[in-house]
């Protein structure tokens, strides 16, 4: 519903979707359009000048491609320099605190920090305390906002099509996440928020790998996959680590397929309106068969262009709201 | 601009429905006039209520001429230059839309009002962003002074010094449901004692 | 110098004194204790609370090796400003505590540096490794007045059994850290709905429960006593319950910590509410209290752990467990057993005092004549807001900074001497 909303963004950083009230998550939902339609200029420059002469910094401790990619495109995409500290040559690995790093990329005068880090809560520790705006790309299992709120987008958009809708809702959708929920940051921040947007969701996975509290929130949780997949509107498949086998997880990559995997014959039991979506990068034939990733339900690369609209929304927001600790 | 809620405003209507009616006809001939090729010509109007006016030229230009030129909108918030200053940036008023190549045309801006310029350097920004217009220019319905950048417009309907306590405010019935211009000007209520 | 402690409310747990009543205190030893008694100076305590000193049997006081966390003078301080004359300090130093040149260490530190008593406590295994037995009758001589692998629990059955077996020869009671380390591992809380939503590895009770289940059935074998420390769980509290209704020789305790917070308190990833065991739930938090209410568990210790800011000032998964605890066991005591009457101001004061002197047979938690002047005067209905002005430790790693509590340490004598009095 373009045109109407009167809310204002106020929060300095984005380190979780557990914070956010729904009125939040709409105000990038509804902000993400405008962002894609200047990546979709068919001539002339793919940029607007929101960002310009502002530093973002891009701090990804983990090793990640699609994720930094598409944080430096959206920031670019804003005008804004971009600066990437990789984790392998940056000080924490010569003993440095997590402050102290960030205190010298702010003396480059960062404006936004988007960290990426193996241990939960880092983007916590560091928002209360340092003056770029911090933007959470991923803190261990615990969150992944900016994925989340893609994800969101995407299956609105989705929902928006197939109903010919143009202001229809993600309430009463129903989604199923498959996979590894235990160990799954993208997992936990797309539950947060489908939750405050009034989905319904359940979660199927081996019962070693799909934490049973989630009852407690209104989350279905099933072990079996024709379950999960019966009347859901939208299959989210999450990716299978083979680190897990070793310990005691699940005992081999062929028995979690024979029983998860999301491949034409599993999705028979689901409708067929049905779309499949996935955070990547994709084990092809393990979570997900070939063959799906790249047939007409999948929504897979929407997710990543609509990642990089996302996440411009989100950086114009924070960036340019006032609402800084400057 | 929105009146403070401690104050009453008094308004004076500048241009009823049958003045503006004929201030779109002039402004529609006067584009004709200056345009033989209609061809080439684009209407650009910046929304809110510059849209609206932009398809009434563009109805009564295809009626003189024959031709219709195509009309976009323009949402111009992406090129504010305001948005550094740390005041709220109001999301949306719409979004950029149109359906042509600027290329080698003449794109022609459409506003109601015009006062400090900002508004329309931004759509300049916008417009050269996408492509590389042959010209652009500008048609405003009313200009109310003030300016702060050196902007004019190509076609003006009407034109008006405003003081500090006053605005224009442009009323159609596409979005307001009349058509009128009025003069707004904000006085301070009466003090109340004590 | 004598000094009469005049008009307060006495409670001495061991002879089940509690009435209005003065006592007298001189040349480091309590004199009398009565009505109307006179002496060189006077204490008016009329209002407070006169009690033997408090015990605590489990603190870190990180000397030798961690000095920047807490030395023996910092950590005595901090004792007496929670009205603490005796403690027994944890072992697990660098290098741990497994000799008796090191025990000696503690002690002579201890004389020359604390303001109270420190009793230490010494490694029941060399270097704490879970593997041979330390020279325990040697370490007793020294003056250990304990054994335990505090920090750690001892992995194999079998050399737990020869260690409680050793110790009871020896004379020295095993206090007993019950983790189950491959169920435990890589946790940093408690495993429920907090863990799940911050996305951390949780530690489940049967961590606990496992251990405190299996060690006190090894030191019913050995016909050992052992002391069951810092419970956090409602189903270890039942295991204790249970073992001692069938006769074990088994004591236990629980800390402040476990019966004032849950695991919601690590919610935003605060470091301080990082400590093992952690923090669980509201059943648990009924079931230690209805332990303390039934005897289930004996006494009351804070396991008193310090850390730096900067080594708490971390992520979460990498900041060291553990909160001090010393300055506010008695106000938190007040605040949530006793004002919400759980238990009696009297039991309150048993279970600070004279529970832990038990534990380790120590000359302590008593108030008597011609007995060691430690004694402390509380004001059980002061509320105080915990500021980092209130700790006397080097380090600040506690939960409660900003919490209002009831129940201030006004005056703590040691020996006769005073060693804390409040300024506030």
């Amino acid at each position: 519903m373009a045109g109407t909303t009167h809310a204002v963004w106020t929060r300095k950083d984005l380190v979780g979707i557990a914070d956010l009230t729904r009125e939040e998550i709409e105000m990038v939902l509804d902000a993400a359009p405008q962002f894609g339609a200047v990546s979709q200029r068919a001539s002339g420059i793919k940029k607007v000048p929101l960002l310009q002469g502002r530093l973002v910094v891009l701090w990804f401790h983990e090793p990640s491609t699609r994720t930094r990619s598409s944080f430096e495109l959206a920031a670019k995409r804003l005008s804004a320099d971009t600066l990437a500290v990789a984790s392998s040559t940056s000080s924490s690995v010569k003993g440095e605190t997590l402050h102290d790093t960030l205190a010298n990329i702010e003396a480059m005068r960062a404006d936004i920090t988007v960290i990426r880090h193996s241990c939960a809560g880092a983007p916590h520790l560091l928002a209360g305390s340092h003056r770029s705006h911090i933007i959470n790309a991923g803190d261990g299992r615990h969150e992944h906002p900016t994925q989340a709120l893609l994800d969101c987008y995407t299956m609105r958009e989705s929902v928006r099509r197939r109903t010919g809708n143009p202001d229809a809702v993600l309430d009463g959708i129903k989604v199923a996440i498959v996979g590894d929920v235990e160990h799954s940051r993208v997992a936990r921040s797309d539950i947060h928020a489908l939750l405050k947007l009034g989905a319904k969701v359940t979660v199927c996975g081996p019962s070693t790998l799909v934490p049973r509290e989630l009852e407690r929130y209104g989350v279905g949780v099933t072990h079996r996959l024709k379950e999960a997949l019966e009347d859901a509107d939208v299959v989210y498949s999450l990716r299978i680590q083979l680190e897990r086998q070793a310990k005691a997880l699940f005992p081999s990559l062929r028995e979690y397929i024979k029983l998860f995997r999301i491949d034409a014959e599993s999705l028979k039991s689901a409708p067929d309106h049905a779309i499949v979506m996935h955070p990547g990068p994709i084990n092809r034939d393990l979570e997900l068969s070939a063959e799906v990733a790249d047939g007409p339900r999948s929504v897979i690369l929407q997710q990543v262009t609509n990642g990089v609209a996302v996440r411009m929304a989100v950086m114009h927001l924070l960036a340019n709201s006032g609402g800084a600790a400057r | 601009m929105t009146p403070d809620k401690d104050f009453e405003v008094e308004s004076t209507v500048l241009m009823d429905r049958d003045a503006l009616a004929a201030t779109v006809r002039s402004l529609a001939l006067a584009i004709c006039d200056a345009n033989p090729d209609i061809g080439e010509l684009a209407l650009l109007g910046i929304l809110r209520r510059g849209r609206p006016l932009a398809d009434r030229l563009a109805a009564l230009i295809g009626e003189y001429t024959g031709t219709t030129p195509p009309v976009g909108s323009l949402a111009t918030t992406m090129y504010r230059d305001d948005v550094r200053t740390g005041a709220a940036v109001p999301l949306l008023k719409g979004e950029t839309h149109f359906d042509f190549s600027v290329d080698d045309r003449t794109v022609l801006l459409v506003d109601d009002v015009l006062a400090a310029g900002r508004t329309i350097r931004a759509a300049l920004d916008e417009v050269m962003d996408y492509g590389r217009p042959r010209r652009i220019q500008l048609a405003c319905l009313v200009d109310r002074g003030g300016r702060e950048l050196p902007i004019q417009a190509d076609y003006l309907g009407y034109s008006i010094a405003t003081g500090a306590d006053e605005w224009v405010s442009v009323r159609l019935r596409e979005t307001d449901d009349e058509d009128a211009v009025l003069l707004l000007r904000q006085e301070r209520r009466a003090e109340m004692n004590d | 110098m004598s000094l009469v402690i005049a008009n307060g409310h006495v409670v001495d747990p061991a002879s089940g004194l509690s009435e209005t009543m003065d006592v007298l205190v001189a040349d480091g030893r309590v004199r009398e204790m009565g009505k109307s008694l006179r002496g060189d100076e006077t204490l008016d305590a009329r209002g407070l609370v006169v009690c033997p000193g408090l015990v605590d049997i489990q603190v870190h006081f990180r000397e030798p090796g961690f000095e920047s966390k807490e030395t023996i003078a910092s950590g005595s301080r901090a004792a007496a400003r929670g009205g603490v004359t005796t403690v027994v300090t944890m072992a697990n130093t660098n290098p741990p505590i497994d000799n008796a040149g090191l025990v000696e260490l503690v002690t002579r530190r201890a004389r020359e540096t604390a303001c109270i008593k420190v009793r230490p406590a010494a490694c029941a295994t060399k270097g704490m490794k879970g593997e041979e037995l330390t020279e325990m009758a040697e370490l007793r001589e020294a003056g250990a007045v304990a054994v335990t692998d505090d920090g750690r629990d001892i992995r194999s059955s079998a050399v737990m059994r020869r260690v409680l077996e050793y110790a009871g020869m020896v004379g020295l009671p095993y206090l007993a850290h019950c983790q189950d380390e491959d169920l435990s591992d890589g946790g940093t809380m408690h495993e429920g709905r907090h863990s799940m939503l911050m996305g951390v590895c949780g530690i489940p009770r049967e961590a606990e429960e496992i251990r405190i289940d299996r060690n006190i059935r090894l030191a019913e074998l050995a016909d050992a006593r052992i002391h069951i420390q810092h419970i956090s769980t409602a189903g270890g509290v039942q295991i204790v319950r249970d073992a001692k209704k069938r006769g074990a020789r088994v004591t236990a305790e629980s800390a402040p910590h476990y019966w004032s917070l849950t695991a919601a308190a690590a919610m935003g990833f605060n470091t301080h509410a990082k400590m093992y065991p952690p923090l669980r739930e509201e059943e648990d938090i009924a079931a230690i209290i209805a332990g303390f209410q039934d005897g289930t568990l004996d006494n009351i210790a804070t396991d008193h752990a310090p850390h730096t800011r900067a080594e708490k000032d971390v992520e979460f998964q990498l900041a060291p467990f553990g909160i001090i605890g010393l300055e506010t066991m008695l106000a938190l005591t007040v605040t949530h057993l006793v004002k919400p009457g759980h238990i009696t101001l009297e039991r309150a004061v048993e279970l600070m005092t004279l529970g832990g002197a038990r534990v380790c047979s120590l000359e302590a938690g008593c108030l008597r004549p011609d007995g060691p002047a430690d004694v402390t005067v509380f004001d059980p209905e002061e509320q105080w807001t915990v500021t980092l002005a209130d700790f006397g430790s080097k380090s600040a790693n506690s939960p409660y900074i900003g919490h209002t509590l009831t129940g201030r340490v006004k005056h703590v004598f040691c020996d006769g001497r005073p060693v804390h009095t409040d300024n506030r």
